[in-house]
């Protein structure tokens, strides 16, 4: 079974296409995504508003992301479960799209990003000697691929 | 033009709603425990206030691309009367509770008023969210 096959298949299959004759069910499940976009958002924010020294900027690095991370974690508990459903929905209609694989790409990238490479980088940062620079640079990455996912999100559903 | 608008208020949602959750969330006494409110309401309100401006004025381009139409979407009236109550619970937060704001600065967990108003803000930004996603829907529901 090849990928488009496997996309058919998903949204064709008997609970999709009752899901799909639903007015409403649609647009609740992406009303759901778009808090957990609003949630994401603003956990992603603070913790690198911090890692650029700014927002909360008085208090340790390490705390800010601490607690931001809960929330991203959170945040992402209700987006990819809302967005799988909305995958399954137009399955085939994504497969065609560049931008939902540029938004898939990114959404891998940050993930590992996030959880390895800035996670250490937050574990260093209220160290005296370490460098801000860096600190910045890995907020900039993280704003940035997810600021490419966001609007990958808004572009691939647009009729 | 339009998909563009509509882009920017999208992303918009993460600067507005993102940082008024995350002040919300503290007067819930669910993050940030550590950190003082007065601290936490001066840092990140200013974003919150900046993410408003945007939201108003995309959402009004928005808007006048197509007014008789949104004027007479049942969501979009909704949405608007959600909106004037979001900045009514801001305000008389503000009013009311922020100003003894010395008095509880440091607790963990803000008086039930703080509390009240930090969890009415929250649900008023999810019906807000969801309102404004039904807006291209009313065709579909109201023949």
């Amino acid at each position: 079974m090849t990928l488009l096959e496997f996309c058919q298949w998903v949204q064709f299959s008997p609970p999709l296409v009752a899901m799909r004759s639903s007015s409403w069910l649609f647009p609740v499940i992406a009303s759901i995504h778009l808090m957990g976009l609003a949630m994401i958002g603003g956990a992603v924010l603070v913790g690198d508003l911090r890692l650029l020294g700014i927002g909360l900027a008085r208090q340790p690095v390490a705390l800010v992301a601490r607690d931001a991370e809960r929330w991203l974690i959170a945040g992402l508990f209700v987006m990819l479960p809302t967005g799988i459903l909305q995958f399954m929905c137009f399955a085939t209609k994504y497969y065609f799209l560049k931008f939902f694989w540029v938004k898939m790409i990114s959404l891998f990238l940050v993930l590992v990003f996030t959880f390895s490479v800035r996670r250490k980088i937050v574990a260093m940062a209220d160290d005296v000697t370490s460098s801000p620079a860096r600190a910045r640079l890995a907020a900039l990455v993280s704003l940035s691929l997810w600021t490419t996912i966001a609007v990958g999100g808004r572009w691939i559903g647009f009729p | 033009m339009f998909p563009i608008v509509l882009t920017v208020h999208v992303l918009t949602l993460c600067v507005l709603v993102g940082t008024s959750m995350m002040v919300d969330l503290r007067l819930l006494g669910w993050t940030f425990r550590h950190v003082r409110v007065s601290e936490v309401v001066a840092r990140l309100l200013p974003w919150t206030g900046g993410g408003f401006l945007l939201m108003i004025a995309s959402g009004a381009l928005l808007f006048y691309a197509a007014p008789v139409l949104r004027y007479q979407n049942l969501f979009f009236r909704l949405k608007m009367m959600t909106l004037v109550l979001v900045v009514v619970n801001a305000w008389v937060f503000h009013r009311n509770v922020y100003r003894k704001v010395a008095d509880w600065d440091m607790d963990p967990v803000p008086p039930r008023g703080a509390r009240v108003a930090g969890g009415l803000s929250l649900a008023l930004w999810a019906i807000m969210i969801t309102l404004g996603r039904m807006i291209p829907y009313q065709v579909y529901w109201f023949k």
